[in-house]
């Protein structure tokens, strides 16, 4: 500890003598600084520079613009994609396939998972994609309705058929042609995503759920069940339940459907509106029941027994996440080898094998039964008749209506 | 002059020369040495804000492009829409600061007077959370406060729950999903902000001035209320607006741990921006905020009266 020395300064003297410095002339006072700062703000950010600044249109209205194809004699392609969506070794740092694919191919595959939900990314983007500039991506999956957004602005690519013989063939009827897509012309598909119901069987305590409206009826399950913030997938489930076509459905069935889940939440059955982290929820047993992807059901099941899922009777949602090549990619061909290449069964089985998503892919049933016998027979991977036939999809919407149902549906989920 | 007196000086005359009236290219050394801060300033905050206030009073489409057509009335449909939100948020923030003052300040005050040679390692302690990621920190609450997990037992066998949830704090027997978990949640997230800044101040206080009060006996409670507490204001004020300013912004935690009826204006303007693609209201809400946020601040150090120590 210090000892009291006379000719110190005590801390309030200081404080005096640096107040009165800094209050004197020689300094530059904070008064002074904020006066000067604020006085160029206002010459800066003048009323002129305000109106300057408007947002010019997005769209595209050429349709997709090829860049000059670098494809030849740059033997690369520049792959993004969403994280866990690509199979790895077991040191977890490779992927077998996209070497494989190299190795075939001589095309060198930068992979990154830089894309973790569809409206971030589309911020991301934007800038480059509206202003005619190379993202530095080869190649983007992103899930039908943005896919179809991207189309409708003309930020992607024309894909040649000539080089998707082994896509042309085995993409699965299902996915042939979605309505933002017809003939699949700009996009196919990576994985679908089947939207069901998942439930725990320990918080359920031997509750009865088969139906979306028992999760939003029953008042056993009050505080308990759990929906996802992704609006077409909740939402075309509620209007399935309602017996309602989620193809053709029309703006006053929307707003029944979305009166009857504001019900829901009015009385406190729904916990909450998530995004991916339900995972969490519903293997605590937070959530008894939830709306769920396929996927994820795969797994948690696999890691606890408790989970399990239903196909409603009305039927289960089915969408995609989609390959585009955005414009001014610098390697469409090697892009576009790339899709095919994931259309082959083996390349196909071996990554339906360790993701669990829907397979967009027919006749990889016997790959995949050579790589895992149960994969092969799960319905939630390689779909059956009776699974194709109760899949729906969401109908595309217009620009004015994607606005208007997202901004009621945000204040749905209390935002 | 041997027999002038005087008194040994209590306080020498400090020894500064007067202050030197700055001539020539010296006057201008403070700025160029705040060049580089103001540019950064101009290019990030003041660039960025003026474009938002532009943003917020235009309208038009994704497709067909903004203009900017003074459309002022985005201002007061972004607040007649959202203010619950607003008010959610500045009640929410401002009981998290509330909480982190009162759970901060006893441990600020234990490490800079009473933790001795264990000051570093409950330093490093306090800033250890930050070695993860934020949004890590928040999930694990969702572990912590699960329904029929030990905290959430606990608090039913004691019956706390029964009178959070007659305050409307909570809902039925669980904590998660509730303003009570995103209260708690923005706590935990903040609370090394408010303890930072009020250890610094703490620790800077004379621990003599702690044994004149005793001299002057002063009983411990009159100390820390006339001593102890007034100097470390500094503290107390900073520690609040770094905890109550992001707080009030934050969208994390009410996502992850709160439910519909716990939206804040982030979560709002979130929305906004990435899904609705309402770029003028999710700008006029941004300034709603920024505006709200000053306004607190200022009258609040206003009040305090430590405008020179902030």
């Amino acid at each position: 500890m210090e000892q009291y020395e006379p000719d110190r300064l005590s801390p309030a003297q200081e404080a005096a003598i640096r107040r009165s410095l800094r209050s004197g002339r020689a300094a530059l006072s904070r008064r002074a600084l904020l006066r000067a700062s604020a006085g160029g703000a206002l010459a800066v950010g003048g009323l002129g520079a305000l109106s300057g600044c408007g947002i010019p249109a997005a769209g595209n209205t050429q349709g997709g613009v090829p860049a000059e194809d670098h494809s030849a004699e740059e033997k690369s392609v520049t792959f993004s994609n969403w994280t866990e969506y690509m199979d790895v070794n077991d040191s977890g740092r490779r992927h077998p396939t996209l070497e494989a694919f190299t190795r075939r191919t001589g095309i060198k595959v930068t992979y990154t998972e830089d894309i973790n939900d569809n409206s971030e990314f589309f911020g991301k983007v934007k800038p480059q994609l509206a202003a005619g500039q190379d993202t530095g991506r080869d190649l983007i999956v992103l899930t039908d309705w943005l896919a179809a957004r991207l189309i409708r602005l003309g930020w992607v690519q024309k894909l040649d058929p000539a080089r998707l013989p082994h896509a042309f063939a085995h993409l699965s009827p299902q996915f042939r042609s979605p309505d933002w897509d017809p003939g699949r012309a700009y996009s196919y598909p990576w994985q679908g995503i089947a939207t069901v119901i998942a439930y725990n069987k320990k918080a359920l305590d031997g509750v009865e759920v088969k139906s979306l409206s028992d999760l939003l009826d029953n008042p056993k399950l009050k505080g308990r069940v759990g929906l996802l913030t992704e609006m077409r997938d909740t939402m075309g489930l509620t209007l399935l339940d309602m017996g309602k076509e989620p193809e053709k459905f029309t703006a006053d069935d929307y707003d029944a459907a979305l009166a009857r889940l504001q019900k829901a939440v009015d009385k406190g059955q729904i916990r909450r509106f998530t995004g991916n982290d339900y995972t969490a929820d519903i293997s605590k047993g937070d959530f008894a029941a939830c709306v769920a992807w396929a996927g994820d059901v795969v797994q948690l099941k696999a890691d606890n027994p408790d989970i399990d899922f239903l196909i409603p009777d009305s039927g289960y949602m089915m969408s995609s996440d989609n390959l585009l090549v955005p414009n001014k990619a610098r390697h469409k061909a090697n892009a576009e080898r790339l899709i095919d290449y994931y259309f082959e069964p083996r390349a196909a089985a071996e990554l339906a094998a360790y993701i669990n998503f829907v397979c967009p892919v027919e006749g990889v049933k016997d790959e995949l039964a050579k790589i895992d016998e149960d994969a092969a027979n799960n319905p939630l991977i390689l779909p059956d008749k009776a699974m194709q036939a109760a899949s729906r999809a969401f109908r595309s919407l217009s620009a004015e209506e994607e606005t208007e149902f997202e901004e009621k549906f945000a204040k749905l989920t209390g935002a | 002059m041997a027999t002038v007196t005087q008194a040994p000086p209590v306080a020498p005359a400090p020894e500064t020369k007067p202050p030197r009236k700055p001539r020539g290219r010296g006057r201008w050394t403070p700025y160029w040495l705040l060049l580089p801060g103001l540019l950064w300033l101009l290019v990030f905050f003041a660039l960025p804000v003026i474009y938002q206030a532009s943003t917020s009073v235009q309208t038009g489409s994704l497709e067909e492009g903004y203009e900017v057509t003074w459309h002022f009335a985005a201002y007061w449909d972004a607040l007649s829409e959202y203010w619950p939100q607003f008010v959610r948020s500045v009640l929410y923030a401002a009981s998290a600061t509330v909480l982190c003052l009162l759970l901060g300040y006893p441990l600020a005050y234990l490490i800079a007077f009473r933790a001795g040679r264990w000051r570093n390692l409950i330093m490093v302690l306090v800033i250890a959370p930050f070695f993860t990621s934020f949004l890590i920190r928040t999930l694990a609450w969702k572990t912590i406060l699960a329904d029929g997990g030990p905290v959430v037992d606990a608090l039913n066998t004691l019956h706390v729950l029964d009178v959070t949830a007659w305050l409307g704090w909570t809902a039925g027997d669980r904590v998660l999903a509730t303003p009570l978990a995103v209260v708690c949640g923005l706590t935990y997230n903040f609370l090394p902000f408010m303890i930072l800044p009020l250890y610094t101040s703490l620790e800077r206080i004379d621990p003599r001035l702690h044994e004149a009060a005793n001299d002057l006996y002063a009983r411990p409670s009159t100390t820390f209320r006339r001593v102890t507490f007034p100097l470390s204001m500094p503290g107390v004020v900073s520690g609040t607006l770094l905890t109550f300013i992001p707080a009030s912004g934050d969208y994390i935690n009410s996502d992850l741990l709160g439910s519909t009826d716990t939206r804040m204006v982030g979560n709002v303007i979130q929305s906004q921006f990435l899904r609705i693609l309402d770029y003028p209201t999710a700008a006029a809400l941004s300034f709603i905020l920024m505006a709200a946020i000053l306004a607190v601040v200022t009258l609040y150090i206003r009040k305090s009266g430590t405008e020179d120590l902030v």
